[in-house]
């Protein structure tokens, strides 16, 4: 009896320091939260401005730039998946890389080959452990992403889509590299503290929305440099935006995912140390009632023995 | 002054600057700019590492290191675009 009670203690003990480490992470979980929609929010003014002046610029000139116009036959295409680089946040990752699964079969099935880009050391651990070949992949800033990682990121994609430009079928046209075709993006999207969702969208080629002209027709804008040239400065630093966007938007997901694993974690742990509590304590009461009772019985066994003496 | 332009400095990661003023400075990869209201509707890519210098009312300058930037004049005001934008103390002439 007291070596069960010292095995359901110890069992107490570990659940309390369990509980400990999931309540500290639950709570950096949630300032991480808050952080991560700071950022999303300060990131808004820029993208509404990048999008005022695309589109200002898009109506004002003859669109052929290569990454606006789709390619007639798309032959690769290239994803970009933002995973986390920790664990421990429920199914975030697993959901994300998913997600790009379903998005590559149905690639493959399209008849285009995809290639992988990772971000987030979960996304490049799984694919390495199954030796499928990634064509780049960053970690380090899952959490915490700063726009100098977006911009590395896009211009890995950009050069890629526009090495593409050339390619033929099995052939790599004449800059001897493969590019893309086309270029998706899997990204977790933040829909409210309790649901997060990843999603695959469509980063290249990109599609310019006709805008209903209700304030009249649009200003004619004087462009220095040329609209053209303007364009092509403009473009790269709108997929830069879109993809800080998406890495930003992963990172508050992210978190919140985490919270709520690490909420849950913790009201399992102290489910335990209730249940182990009170085990303890009926062995506890067990032990005593059976040592009384041991007590009691000798007592009577000796009064017996000594009165028949 | 009667007329004062509406000025958004924007960073990528932030709204650097925001607010009216009498004059925008710039230099883009065509030549130095100065925007005052009523200015016609443009756009310009800025040149790389320019300065960006924002005149507000009651005479104070303000400059800006900007990087990767452009510039849209509208009706509606004026606003720099940056990858990343950082206040130059120095240059505050007055």
């Amino acid at each position: 009896m007291a070596a069960q009670v010292r095995v359901l203690r110890q069992r107490i003990r570990a659940a309390k320091s369990m509980k400990k480490i999931t309540k500290a992470m639950e709570l950096v979980a949630t300032s991480r939260i808050a952080k991560a929609q700071e950022q999303v929010a300060a990131s808004l003014p820029y993208s509404r401005a990048i999008t005022e002046v695309l589109t200002a610029l898009a109506s004002n000139t003859r669109i052929d730039h290569p990454l606006l116009t789709p390619r007639e036959r798309v032959r690769r295409a290239g994803v970009l998946l933002v995973t986390s680089d920790r664990g421990l946040a429920g199914g975030y990752s697993s959901n994300a890389i998913k997600t790009a699964e379903s998005l590559l079969a149905r690639l493959r099935a399209d008849g285009k080959e995809p290639s992988l880009y990772v971000i987030g050391r979960k996304g490049v651990q799984y694919y390495r452990f199954r030796n499928r070949p990634m064509a780049a992949c960053w970690t380090g800033f899952s959490e915490q992403p700063t726009f100098a990682d977006a911009r590395e990121v896009g211009e890995t994609l950009i050069k890629a889509f526009t090495a593409g430009v050339d390619d033929g079928d099995g052939d790599p046209g004449p800059d001897g590299v493969f590019g893309v075709d086309e270029l998706h993006i899997v990204s977790t999207e933040f829909k409210s503290l309790m649901t997060q969702v990843p999603v695959p969208r469509i980063l290249g080629p990109m599609e310019i929305e006709d805008r209903p002209r209700s304030e009249g027709a649009l200003p004619a804008y004087e462009f220095e440099p040329e609209a053209e040239a303007l364009l092509d400065a403009l473009l790269p630093k709108y997929i830069n935006t879109r993809i800080y966007a998406a890495l930003v938007e992963s990172a508050a997901s992210e978190s919140a995912s985490r919270r709520r694993a690490m909420k849950s974690a913790t009201d399992n742990a102290e489910e335990m140390i209730e249940k182990y509590t009170r085990e303890m304590n009926s062995a506890r009461q067990a032990g005593i009632t059976q040592e009384i009772s041991e007590i009691v019985g000798g007592a009577n066994a000796l009064a017996a023995s000594g009165s028949e003496v | 002054m009667a007329q004062q332009l509406h000025v958004e400095l924007v960073a990528v990661e932030e709204t650097v600057w925001s607010g009216e003023a009498e004059m925008v400075m710039a230099r883009t990869t065509e030549g130095e700019l100065g925007v005052m209201p009523g200015h016609a509707p443009l756009l310009g890519q800025l040149a790389e590492s320019g300065q960006v210098r924002i005149k507000v009312p009651g005479g104070d300058q303000l400059s800006y290191e900007v990087a990767g930037g452009f510039l849209s004049v509208s009706n509606k005001g004026v606003t720099v675009l940056a990858e990343s934008a950082s206040p130059v103390r120095a240059a505050q002439g007055s």
